[in-house]
């Protein structure tokens, strides 16, 4: 097996804004299975970061413990990362975010590390509305520990061995939106086209921004009764086409009136829904959740822009924090001495 | 676009780039593997039996693989492919027992006229076939061109011996020191076929210069002028020399009369220094030997003054290009410009001549003095038992050119002999295509490309070079620089197949791509998908691969330009859709498995 990627790029790589190629925002070679979705995640993640000509050390990745959360190794090779603890990534994203929110957080997990061990946490973040993306790579299964079902498989799904699921799957984009998650939304490895607008809007959202993956597990989810292998999923997709358009872009495309719904987002760029003439609107909540149950009870796996709320405030504004982040205040700021405990200890009396 | 069709072979035979360029075809990666794996032998068998003359054209190839060698698309420099092809001739073992021997008699008589690279190549393709081979040639021994134009600096005698000496130990019938004065009186002879293989062989003077009569003691034509000295008949020049010319027989004149006591020696060529027709190497070859090139000076007059040639006139002139491209070089206005010299020599082309072959012999000629030629497959002249191959055929060329050309004559001439046609009877190419997949995740070629660059081949020290006419300049790599030269190859012939069928479209080839080659898209016209890929592809020269619609109705498009065969799109394919097959692509000889033993290597 190859360890190494050869160095060698197409001489004619095109160039992002800032000047950096596609390759700029490669990690190293994956030691994933061959064909697993979370590779393709994880170039939709390199694609948009290029795309949006993020620099590459303006970007932290985080996650927790899982075949997801080994993904971060495979992009961004020169981006600030932190592989923490099982389910414990919403943990270090909190406290990253608060000593420096310059930086643009991508969070990547699994259903494991985010529905099971991580629930808890994982809710937390939602309400708190942190801002960054965070991206479940949602296979329904623990591949890392030969494939039994994950909290997020389907009920009746078969697993690799032949037993069926008795229980409900948590559907974690509806669990997000019920918690008052700003950004909901969710796609499919297999369909860059959409992920990537997806992931470029989720980075330009000012606020917590959520995508659920459907990302089939090639080794123990990708047999015919899984309800996550490629071919059901694909079957069962009922996608809404996704355009992003940065701020700094002229708007090019042009659509039939009517068949979209342009949603502005807080640094000026725009999301243009396809498909959105049925009536969707991407800022009711509880037609968003409606519409998912709808199809989850279908049969039907939803993609798209589920829910976007751009003007919610982030746990910053929400907790008034100082607007000099932690990591830019100096010793006294922070240690301002026992002259001024003694005059809180005053207020207090 | 519709689907590429992969059955037919010429699609593969395209992708190795190097193979495909060479007039031969030679199996270019196959040796090079042979030889990154220390199996010299074998790598020297594969050239023997696509180009019967190894070593020297391992040393003097013109080398069209090289431009077309992919690594050049990818980095700077392409593979030294001809100088490791001399690692091959250089590092192996004693071949003998691996050629073929003469075949039985079949009762056919052949003549083969002029004893070059074309005649032996017929030679050695029909020898094991049991034909009587007769080889007629004006010199004392075989090699043509090869003997008598290219110095022996560059190509020490005992390469050319030794390879010639191969095809000729196959019991040909050498009939040397002998001029053929009369095509119509050999007709008469009783053979069955004759194959024409004399070169073009009369170098291009400056009659109407004027001085050239008065001067014409020290005013040499360049071809024979190389010849006497090959043959030992000329050992000296005049101190101050001025070559006329900017081929590659002028660059053999240049540096020829610096070790024949030549001591100013000038090249002087009409045109600008980047059209001239010499490979860029060897121009720096020149250089590298103290001998300036001067160019834009167009010849006025050879100088003579009392009876003795004293220097020559040029006129000063620009290249001016029309629209088309086409030059015209104009003059500058200036004053005629001097240069001082004891002897000129003319090195400005050759043409094909035949005052021997009369008209009454049904053999006609084009207005340009070449025979009239079937075509390039069969090299058939008006009269059916005559062939033409090499320079005679076309004019002047180069001798893998030659050999690609005798190859072809021998398939003609064999069915020729047996009565069959000679195009709906003509054997195919023997292609092979086998995968290459060892383990899981697996291949049987070193995938992943080296970063190594490309580096010279070391030279003799220049003052020890110029002091002997005999001692090669290039000393050819050790065998741990051949090494890591061979690993810069990127196996071409390592094809990437891929089977619409089984592809499941998780991109995980398309992601992982270091060359973004590999495009899941909506099908479309060529025109329309070329700017439509991830990296738009260019190169028009370079095929798009073009699979069956898939499940979701997209295609795949693999742009085959910067491809690095490193196989990880098969490594990262959970389906094997993609596999790794080795394209194994031998033109159709004569006598067929000529070389045992080489096939899947």
């Amino acid at each position: 097996m190859s360890y190494v990627k050869p160095k060698f790029r197409h001489p004619n790589l095109p160039t992002n804004r800032r000047g950096y190629t596609v390759a700029d925002y490669d990690g190293a070679i994956s030691t994933l299975c061959a064909g697993c979705g979370h590779d393709s995640i994880s170039a939709a993640i390199r694609n948009a970061c290029f795309k949006s000509a993020i620099e590459p050390h303006r970007i932290a990745k985080v996650s927790g413990i899982g075949c997801s959360s080994k993904m971060p190794t495979y992009f961004l090779g020169k981006s600030h990362g932190f592989n923490s603890v099982h389910g414990r990534m919403p943990s270090v994203a909190t406290g990253a975010s608060l000593a420096n929110r310059d930086l643009t957080y991508i969070g990547v997990s699994g259903d494991g590390d985010t529905a099971s061990i991580g629930m808890g946490q994982f809710v937390h973040l939602v309400r708190r509305n942190l801002n960054m993306t965070y991206i479940v790579a949602n296979n329904g299964c623990y591949g890392l520990t030969k494939g039994q079902d994950s909290a997020t498989a389907d009920i009746g799904s078969i697993a690799k061995g032949g037993a069926v699921n008795p229980f409900e799957g948590i559907d974690l984009a509806s669990l997000a939106l019920l918690q008052g998650a700003s950004f909901v939304a969710r796609s499919f490895s297999g369909d860059k086209g959409q992920l990537e607008p997806l992931i470029r809007a989720a980075m330009a959202h000012k606020g917590f921004a959520f995508i659920d993956v459907v990302s089939p597990c090639v080794t123990f989810n990708n047999h015919a009764g899984s309800t996550k292998s490629y071919a059901e999923t694909r079957e069962h997709l009922a996608p809404m086409p996704v355009d992003f358009v940065p701020m700094r872009d002229e708007i090019t495309t042009t659509y039939d009136p009517g068949t979209t719904q342009a949603v502005t987002l807080h640094d000026g760029s725009v999301i243009h829904l396809q498909k959105a003439a049925n009536g969707v609107k991407t800022d009711d909540r509880t037609a968003a959740l409606l519409r998912m149950q709808e199809a989850r009870d279908e049969g039907n796996i939803l993609t798209g822009l589920m829910f976007l709320d751009p003007n919610q405030a982030d746990l910053n504004q929400v907790l008034n924090l100082a607007t000099t982040p932690l990591n830019k205040l100096g010793k006294d700021e922070l240690c301002p001495g026992s002259k001024v405990l003694k005059s809180i200890n005053e207020g207090l009396r | 676009m519709k689907p590429t069709n992969t059955t037919n072979p010429e699609y593969f035979h395209k992708v190795v780039d190097c193979q495909y360029a060479c007039p031969a075809h030679t199996p270019v990666p196959a040796y090079i593997r042979a030889i990154a794996q220390e199996r010299y032998s074998d790598a020297y068998m594969i050239n023997w039996e696509s180009n019967v003359f190894p070593g020297v054209l391992g040393r003097t190839c013109d080398r069209p693989c090289e431009p077309a060698c992919r690594r050049g698309r990818v980095e700077e420099e392409p593979v030294a492919i001809c100088r490791l092809k001399r690692v091959a001739a250089d590092h192996k073992d004693d071949i003998r027992d691996r050629l073929p021997k003469a075949g039985a008699a079949n009762g056919k008589k052949i003549a083969l006229i002029g004893g070059g690279p074309a005649s032996l190549t017929v030679a050695r393709d029909l020898a094991p076939l049991g034909y009587e081979l007769h080889l007629y040639d004006a010199q004392p021994r075989g090699g043509g061109f090869m003997r008598s134009e290219i110095p022996s600096f560059r190509l020490p005698e005992e390469v050319l011996e030794e390879e010639v000496g191969y095809v000729l130990d196959m019991g040909i019938h050498t009939h040397f020191n002998t001029y053929i004065d009369s095509m119509a009186d050999m007709l008469t002879k009783g053979y069955d076929a004759i194959f024409v293989g004399c070169g073009a062989p009369r170098g291009r003077d400056l009659p109407n210069v004027p001085g050239r009569e008065e001067g014409a003691e020290n005013i040499h034509v360049g071809l024979d002028w190389l010849a006497n000295v090959a043959f030992k008949h000329t050992a000296k020049i005049g101190k101050r020399v001025i070559v006329l010319g900017g081929g590659n027989t002028a660059m053999d004149c240049c540096r020829t009369s610096r070790r024949l006591g030549g001591e100013d020696v000038k090249v002087i060529v009409r045109s600008p220094f980047e059209d001239m027709k010499a490979s860029p190497w060897e121009k720096e070859d020149a250089i590298h030997e103290g001998i300036p090139i001067i160019d834009n000076h167009v010849p006025l007059e050879f100088v003579v003054k009392d009876g003795k040639l004293v220097g020559m006139k040029f006129d000063k002139v620009e290249a001016k290009y029309d629209a088309e491209g086409r030059r015209s070089l104009i003059s500058t206005g200036e004053d005629p410009v001097f240069v001082e010299c004891d002897d000129v020599l003319i090195a400005i082309g050759q043409e094909n001549a035949f005052p021997w072959i009369e008209k009454e012999t049904g053999i006609r000629f084009t207005s340009w003095g070449t025979p009239i030629i079937n075509d390039d497959e069969t090299f058939q002249s008006t009269r059916k038992n005559v062939f033409f191959g090499g320079d005679a055929a076309f004019g002047p060329s180069n001798i893998i050119t030659a050999g690609a050309h005798g190859h072809k004559a021998a398939v003609s001439i064999d069915l020729y002999c047996n009565g069959q046609d000679l195009e709906e009877d003509r054997p195919p190419p023997n292609v092979t295509l086998i995968s290459q997949k060892m383990g899981i995740h697996e291949w049987s070629y070193d995938s992943i490309p080296v970063d190594d660059k490309r580096v010279a081949v070391p030279l003799v020290a220049l003052e020890k070079a110029l002091g002997d006419r005999d001692l090669e300049v290039e000393l050819g790599f050790d065998p741990e620089t051949a090494f890591v030269q061979a690993e810069r190859c990127l196996n071409c012939d390592a094809q990437t197949v891929f089977t619409a069928p089984s592809c499941i479209e998780c991109d995980a080839c398309a992601d992982i791509c270091p060359t973004s080659c590999i495009n899941f898209v909506e099908n479309g016209t060529e025109d329309d998908l070329r700017p439509r890929l991830m990296v738009p592809a260019e190169n028009a020269e370079q095929d798009l691969y073009v699979s069956d619609a898939l499940a979701t109705g997209k295609v795949l498009v693999k742009d085959e330009d910067v491809c690095l065969h490193c196989g990880l799109c098969a490594e990262r394919c959970p389906t094997a859709a993609w596999d790794m097959q080795l394209f194994t692509y031998n033109t159709a000889k004569a006598a067929p498995n000529l070389v045992p033993g080489l096939e899947g290597l």
